[in-house]
């Protein structure tokens, strides 16, 4: 039983990380966004970001049993303890890398929420019902950003194509199996993750094809992967700044 | 968030007597002006003038608060200052939809802002530096800026006064969580209370100047309050503020930095030291600690996002082309 909980937990950190790192890099644009409807729009997203890591860490704590607390796992630990994508640390350069990132995790995540709504873990899939709605308002937001930029000017196309080929080395580890993946599926956990990457490749070529997006621009090399605590040089900067306050002042309530 | 007194505003009008007489017993019978209603030249361009200024408060306020953001201590205060800096850009966009109602495009007013033509509160030009300022920004700025926005609740001009009034609702929010940020605070370590009473040092006086000159120096005061524009002078609403803000300042154990502060029997509120007024007019023309980042990251977020607008725009026109042409096979 230990073991379940193990990989559980493990499970919960990972989706944690990828929602608390990606909602970090939305928050950067707070105040500095092309238009103030996204300025709005990009906050809101990080808002749910920070709001399904909230959740996640919560439970993570809860299945650990060690009294950790939602904010003890955001901001108490090391870099390589961290286990998301290094899809959510890629910087947010210009407008066309956000919303390309944001577009190849929120397809992932709504797919990815879909799936885990009917998991056997009950708590797991209530908080995959809420997340699922939330993911889907991400989906359309980026996707119609995606489209007005792929069909856009040819400056806004040829941003696209760039952040299309920044991300897409990306796009892998997203799909990656290991152990603690194939014991949640046999346990009924988590539902046939198998299914996703196929789904994705669908929805993604559906709104590059109206967005006048190449898809060959998705096959290239994958790099990183079977994640467990592999990231940019960007991490230590983003952790720099998340736990600033935890660590100059330790032991504090705010 | 909210500007001070009305800055270099030209009230000036030049409609005949019997047309302002009129309009003036509109106003005197506490009718509310809407957007086609006739109105002097001077009411329309003091309101375009104060709902711009009062708007680009909204948008520049969110820098500081955003320098935050990702340093905040918690998850929790993480996410109630997204959604708090959210609010401020959608009372931004309410008030510039409400200056659009005279007649003047949201593009307009804000080149204006951006050339440096437009003035937006001040106080924004003051840095936050530590977590502490978080919360003295809700609790002191917001609270002023609440001070200053109920009685344009009933502003004789409609779309503004009803925008007020949702905007007043969230203040009253951030203004509270402001306040509990810095409850956590002075309950919290010395060094927590000490950071907390260096925000006081640093907001007390910036937020007394909100309010705006002394009613004795406000040239245009007069005429907006004819007009019910504006409905309280300056100085009582800076007399009503700190009066409302004393003892929540001495709940938290916290010491106002004001050797002269005096609670004044014969008038029921606070006496208060002198304001520096050098301070304030230095500031308002653009030597204040954050004038030139702070305008600067408007015109960076402007001109790094001109490609994103036009792309849009060429989209929306692309597509309507295509509407068009579909609907005439």
């Amino acid at each position: 039983m230990a073991k379940a909980n193990d990989d559980l937990f493990e499970y919960l950190i990972r989706l944690g990380d990828d929602h608390l790192i990606l909602g970090h890099r939305l928050s950067q644009w707070c105040g500095h966004a092309p238009t103030l409807e996204e300025d709005l729009a990009l906050s809101n997203i990080a808002l749910d970001m920070i709001g399904q890591a909230r959740s996640l860490y919560t439970y993570a704590g809860e299945v650990e049993g060690k009294g950790r607390s939602e904010d003890d796992l955001a901001f108490l630990r090391k870099e390589h303890e961290y286990h998301n994508l290094m899809l959510v640390e890629r910087a947010n350069n210009d407008f066309a890398h956000t919303i390309i990132r944001q577009l190849f995790f929120s397809v992932y995540a709504e797919l990815l929420w879909e799936i885990l709504s009917t998991s056997g873990d009950e708590k797991l899939s209530q908080i995959a019902a809420k997340a699922r709605k939330e993911a889907s308002y991400h989906v359309r937001h980026s996707a119609q950003w995606t489209i007005r930029l792929g069909d856009g000017t040819q400056e806004s196309a040829a941003r696209i194509a760039d952040a299309v080929k920044t991300m897409a080395p990306n796009i892998q580890e997203m799909f990656d199996d290991d152990a603690v993946l194939q014991r949640l599926v046999q346990t009924g956990v988590i539902g046939d993750v198998a299914v996703l990457k196929a789904a994705w490749h669908i929805s993604i070529a559906e709104i590059f094809s109206t967005a006048k997006i190449d898809t060959d621009l998705l096959e290239t090399v994958a790099i990183g992967g079977a994640r467990p605590g592999r990231h940019t040089e960007s991490m230590g900067h983003i952790l720099a700044e998340l736990q600033y306050m935890q660590r100059t002042y330790p032991g504090c309530q705010w | 968030m909210y500007s001070q007194g009305l800055i270099g505003a030209d009230d000036s009008t030049h409609e005949d007597e019997e047309f302002l007489a009129r309009f003036q017993a509109r106003i005197d019978a506490e009718e509310k002006i809407e957007p086609n209603d006739a109105m002097p030249q001077g009411y329309r361009k003091t309101l375009v003038r104060q709902i711009a200024q009062h708007a680009h408060s909204e948008i520049v306020g969110m820098l500081p608060e955003g320098n935050w953001v990702t340093r905040a201590p918690t998850l929790k205060r993480k996410a109630a200052l997204i959604a708090k800096i959210q609010d401020e850009g959608g009372h931004g966009l309410y008030l510039y939809s409400a200056v659009e109602t005279l007649g003047v495009s949201r593009e307009q007013v804000t080149q204006e802002l951006l050339s440096g033509k437009a003035k937006y509160s001040s106080i924004f030009n003051y840095p936050a530096i530590t977590w502490a300022d978080i919360g003295a920004i809700g609790w002191l700025v917001d609270g002023a800026a609440i001070m200053n926005q109920i009685p344009l609740c009933r502003c004789s001009y409609g779309p503004y006064a009803r925008a007020m009034v949702r905007v007043c609702k969230e203040e009253s929010f951030h203004q509270r969580q402001g306040y509990e940020i810095l409850m956590m605070l002075c309950a919290g370590s010395d060094e927590q209370k000490a950071m907390a009473q260096d925000a006081l040092n640093r907001w007390w006086w910036p937020s007394l100047m909100m309010f705006g000159p002394h009613d004795s120096e406000s040239t245009h005061g007069s005429q907006s309050e004819k007009w019910k524009i504006k409905r309280i002078s300056n100085d009582d609403l800076r007399r009503k503020f700190v009066t409302a803000t004393v003892p929540q300042a001495e709940f938290l154990g916290l010491e106002v930095p004001d050797p002269e502060l005096k609670w004044n029997e014969k008038t029921e509120s606070y006496d208060i030291g002198p304001i520096d007024w050098d301070e304030f007019w230095s500031v308002v023309k653009g030597n204040g600690v954050m004038n030139k980042e702070r305008l600067e990251a408007r015109n960076k977020a402007w001109d790094e996002g001109a490609w994103v607008r036009e792309a849009a725009n060429a989209f929306a026109l692309k597509s309507q082309e295509r509407e068009q042409l579909e609907a005439a096979q």
